[in-house]
């Protein structure tokens, strides 16, 4: 048992400095005699995953907000140091497991950047497919649980029925819906299956509807403009010191896109528009605007696809597995290697001294990050606005908690 | 304007001088060389101030803290790595501070980035480290009277969690 | 037909009491049976309207085509433990469900089914109907409060508040129809719109009425078509339906007031629910769409006709509730007011003034 805890004392409303306190002297929070503290408890309808917010309110205004993680904590990270590079992939699935494809990706290109490896041009443009496709099926899963989270119903249906061609194509190639296994460190776990092309190009026709179904509904809806216009502003500057990313600094007006400003794989050679949040209905930076941004980006995904399909090289005939290296054993020395993320900026520290495991691989998980801009955005607002503020921010608890 | 990293290790020596140490280079590919490589921090007080320098200047101007993370260098030493860049210039660096085992004890630089609060409470949590000046250090992610810090190379898992046994 | 009935039952049983009381029942259950066989259909109508919305198929395998779900699903609720929470206050908590039954209910009385069946012709219908489905805020309030939970509590608050206010913008677009009608009788304004669509309240009313004659009704069109709009949206947040469903909403913070009940007392709530959607779609129907009377005029008219013309009129606005539920999203409470007291009363009251000051300029 520890023998002393860190205490932290609210007085007055603010916050003071932490001090080392023995376990049995720690005194309950004193509060003001107005705020009243709800609990959004480990459980809730919103399907966000198991979060805990201690909210303080002030009649129905928020005061403070206190998130505590932890319930889906799966030690990633120690888990990495015991196994070998190749072994952690599946590990790296679990972490988001609604973007599986990009955090694989992510992983597979740290490790391939430490180790100097170059992959072939058809393991290239089979990995952007599949993240770009990954980039689409977390976009339906955030706007239809979003619509969800104010009360609409039906918008949910539309895209998980979408998203049920998606993950048939990763079954078709890979043989798993969700958890993939699929990017390699140096290429592909298998070669992508020929039918994959003709559902990609009936799947964009049938998606392109779907956005515009979606928009009409939803996103256009005056309803919905009301719950998500002006709530939950949160300011470029400080989303950039916050170090927010993705569709929450972009909503932001931040114009700051790693497909694009810190390109790898074969993005330099797509044309894509980065979507930013222009304020359209309310302020720069709210929940309408952060909502905007991934229907945008969906539908320039939908674009690039459209793009690869053109550009495809299909009489490359090389092995997806030729450039697998047959043991991985970077050199000493450590890396921090980021790419985008549905949810922002997903970044591997990883730390090799010279042997066969990691010596140490955290993660830098974008809704970790982003979920700790949540206290700051929803000050000030009414309770019933904290779940569509929640929603915005579009947190994967297996990512936050690792 | 973007610097090279040797630009702004230079400026940082003309600004600290002996505060800081040598500048490690990863050579096994170019990205490779821009993000694993870092610099020395020597002397840990002035950690904060080196931060401030690194966020305020007008030509580097790092406004953004990618990650704060933690190592255990496994002969009583623990690191605190810090990944920044500047999405004004598009430049990017790295800092490391050592510290030993029995003195884990770092300043905080939640005032220079705030995305650091939780970075350094996950850091608490799971390596140890107090940073010292954090406004709420506590745990994140594991209970508040979890026993030790789990990813400490010498971290033994406890047999018996409040009474329960831990199976393995 | 309560005649025909009574002096059906004293040829049986003879002049007595009995036959009396036994009338009486009879008389007054038959909105009873047809309360619980509509619940059926309209459980199955959710149930399946809302999946063909999503584009799913909803209940399949009891029966053909699932028709069988609603009985299923009474039979799940009917053999359900029945729990009552520790420190919940007994006689609230246990009353509750009931009132709320009784003020859907009550509201049957005065809807006139057909040509020969109203439950009670009372010269104050549409007033009664109105005032006594107000009951359901006191039986919410019961169960509220009975329940010991503070969400129970804050979700009965604010379907309170939610009812109150918009039974002013319904009184409104009521007071609309009563001004052209000239009476508050239910069978009296259905009887003024029969003789075919023309006539319909919506439309202006009949034009022999109030010396309009012609085509001079059509101007009373615009105010009458404001006016049933009103009485539309009003009644979805008399019944909590979306987009007016916060006391209910399941994925807010606040569960509803009707969290804390099992089986059989959930049942009343729920039966108690779709009761009322048909008892404010009844009254729409009635006010501004002609109740049991045909729109083809002569045609199809009759009194078994007007009972058919009267529950398909029903059953459409029903239909409709059920169809804005799964579309659109819901609306916060503080938004919600606004649009009562800041939208749709001024409305109203522009409707009222509307139709009293041609109503009033060209009769006298």
């Amino acid at each position: 048992m520890a023998e002393t805890v860190q205490q932290r004392i609210i007085r007055n409303g603010q916050t003071m400095p932490a001090k080392v306190v023995p376990a049995e002297k720690v005194e309950p929070r004193r509060l003001k005699t107005e705020e009243m503290i709800l609990n959004v408890g480990p459980q809730h309808p919103s399907t966000h995953g198991v979060l805990r917010l201690e909210v303080v309110l002030d009649g129905e205004m928020v005061v403070d907000c206190v998130p505590h993680l932890g319930y889906l904590h799966r030690c990633f990270e120690k888990h990495a140091e015991a196994m070998t590079y190749p072994q952690v992939i599946p590990y790296v699935d679990r972490m988001d497991y609604l973007a599986a494809m990009n955090s694989d990706h992510g992983y597979a290109l740290a490790v391939e950047r430490m180790l100097g490896v170059e992959v072939p041009r058809k393991v290239e443009f089979i990995r952007v497919l599949f993240a770009e496709l990954q980039r689409i099926a977390s976009h339906l899963v955030a706007v239809g649980t979003y619509g969800l989270d104010v009360g609409a119903f039906t918008p949910f249906l539309y895209c998980f029925r979408d998203r049920e061609y998606i993950l048939e194509m990763f079954e078709k190639t890979c043989g798993a819906r969700l958890l993939y296994n699929y990017i390699w460190v140096g290429g592909l776990s298998h070669d992508i299956h020929p039918d994959v092309f003709g559902m990609c190009k009936k799947f964009i026709k049938d998606n392109r509807a779907t956005h515009k179904q979606v928009n009409d509904l939803l996103t256009f809806n005056k309803i919905f403009v009301e719950r998500t216009a002006n709530i939950g502003v949160l300011r470029p500057d400080v989303a950039i010191n916050g170090g927010a990313s993705g569709p929450m600094l972009r909503g932001s007006g931040v114009k700051w896109d790693l497909r694009r400003d810190d390109p790898y794989s074969i993005y330099p050679e797509l044309d894509f528009e980065v979507a930013v949040g222009t304020g359209k209905f309310g302020q720069v930076g709210d929940c309408f605007d952060r909502h905007w941004v991934r229907m945008l980006e969906w539908e320039q995904s939908l674009n690039i696809l459209e793009q690869l399909l053109e550009k495809w090289p299909h009489e490359d005939k090389t092995d997806v597995q030729s450039a697998v290296p047959k043991r991985i054993k970077p050199v000493a020395g450590e890396i921090y290697s980021r790419t985008e993320n549905p949810r922002g900026e997903l970044g591997f520290y990883i730390v090799s001294k010279d042997g066969i495991n990691p010596y140490r691989c955290k993660v830098r998980s974008p809704a970790f990050v982003n979920l700790s801009l949540l206290p700051v955005i929803s000050r000030g607002y009414l309770v019933a606005d904290l779940i569509a503020i929640l929603g915005s921010v579009d947190i994967v608890l297996g990512e936050v908690d690792r | 304007m973007s610097m090279d990293q040797q630009a702004i290790q230079t400026r940082l020596q003309t600004a600290f001088g002996d505060q800081i140490g040598e500048w490690h280079e990863m050579k096994t590919s170019a990205y490779a060389t821009k993000y694993g490589s870092y610099l020395d921090v020597k002397n840990v007080d002035y950690l904060r101030d080196i931060c401030l320098f690194l966020r305020d200047e007008a030509d580097l101007k790092f406004d953004n803290l990618m990650l704060l993370s933690t190592v255990d260098n496994g002969d009583k030493t623990l690191s605190a790595t810090y990944h920044m860049e500047s999405t004004t210039h598009r430049h990017v660096f790295a800092l490391k501070v050592t510290v030993s085992v029995d003195h884990a004890r770092v300043p905080s630089v939640t005032g220079v980035w705030t995305s650091a609060n939780w970075h350094e409470r996950e850091g608490w949590d799971m390596m140890g480290i107090e940073f010292v000046g954090h406004p709420d250090l506590r745990r994140i992610l594991l209970d508040e009277d979890y026993p030790g810090h789990p990813l400490r190379k010498d971290f033994k898992v406890p047999d018996f969690y409040h009474g329960m046994k831990v199976p393995y | 037909m309560y005649q025909g009935l009574h002096d059906f039952l004293v040829g049986l049983l003879g002049e007595n009491a009995l036959s009396t009381i036994l009338s009486i029942v009879v008389y007054s259950a038959v909105p009873l049976v047809f309360i619980l066989l509509y619940a059926l259909i309209a459980i199955l109508g959710e149930m399946k309207i809302s999946a063909w919305v999503q584009d799913r198929l909803g209940p399949m395998r009891t029966g053909p085509m699932g028709v069988f779900q609603p009985i299923a699903d009474m039979l799940k609720l009917l053999q359900k433990e029945d729990l009552t929470p520790t420190h919940a206050d007994r006689k609230l908590y246990n009353l509750a469900p009931f009132i709320v039954f009784l003020g859907s209910y009550a509201a049957f009385a005065c809807l006139p089914f057909s040509a020969a069946y109203i439950g009670a012709r009372l010269n104050t219908g549409i007033f009664y109907i109105v005032s006594v489905s107000s009951l359901v805020v006191v039986g919410i309030m019961m169960a509220g409060w009975g329940s010991n939970n503070k969400y129970s509590l804050m979700g009965a608050m604010r379907s309170v508040a939610q009812i109150i206010s918009y039974e002013i913008p319904a009184g409104l677009a009521v007071l609309t129809v009563v001004m052209i009608a000239g009476s508050m009788d239910m069978q009296t304004i259905t009887q003024l719109q029969s003789g075919g669509i023309q006539n319909w309240f919506l439309f202006g009313g009949p034009k022999a009425l109030a010396g309009f004659g012609g085509a001079k009704a059509w101007v009373l069109f615009p105010f009458m078509g404001i006016a049933f709009l009103i009485y539309v949206v009003a009644s979805l947040a008399e019944t909590n339906r979306v987009p007016f469903d916060i006391p209910e909403a399941e994925s807010e913070l606040v569960a509803g007031y009707h969290t804390e009940y099992s089986a059989m007392k959930f049942a009343l709530f729920f039966l108690a629910e779709y009761a009322n959607m048909f008892a404010v779609s009844a009254v729409a129907s009635v006010l501004f769409l002609g109740g049991w009377s045909s729109p083809f005029g002569p045609m199809f008219d009759g009194p078994v006709m007007g009972f058919v013309w009267f529950i398909l009129k029903g059953l459409f606005f029903v239909f409709l509730q059920i169809w804005i539920r799964w579309t659109l999203p819901r609306l916060r409470v503080d938004q919600l007011m606004y649009v009562c007291w800041k939208v749709l009363i001024p409305f109203g009251m522009v409707a009222v003034l509307g139709v009293g000051s041609l109503v009033v300029g060209w009769v006298h």
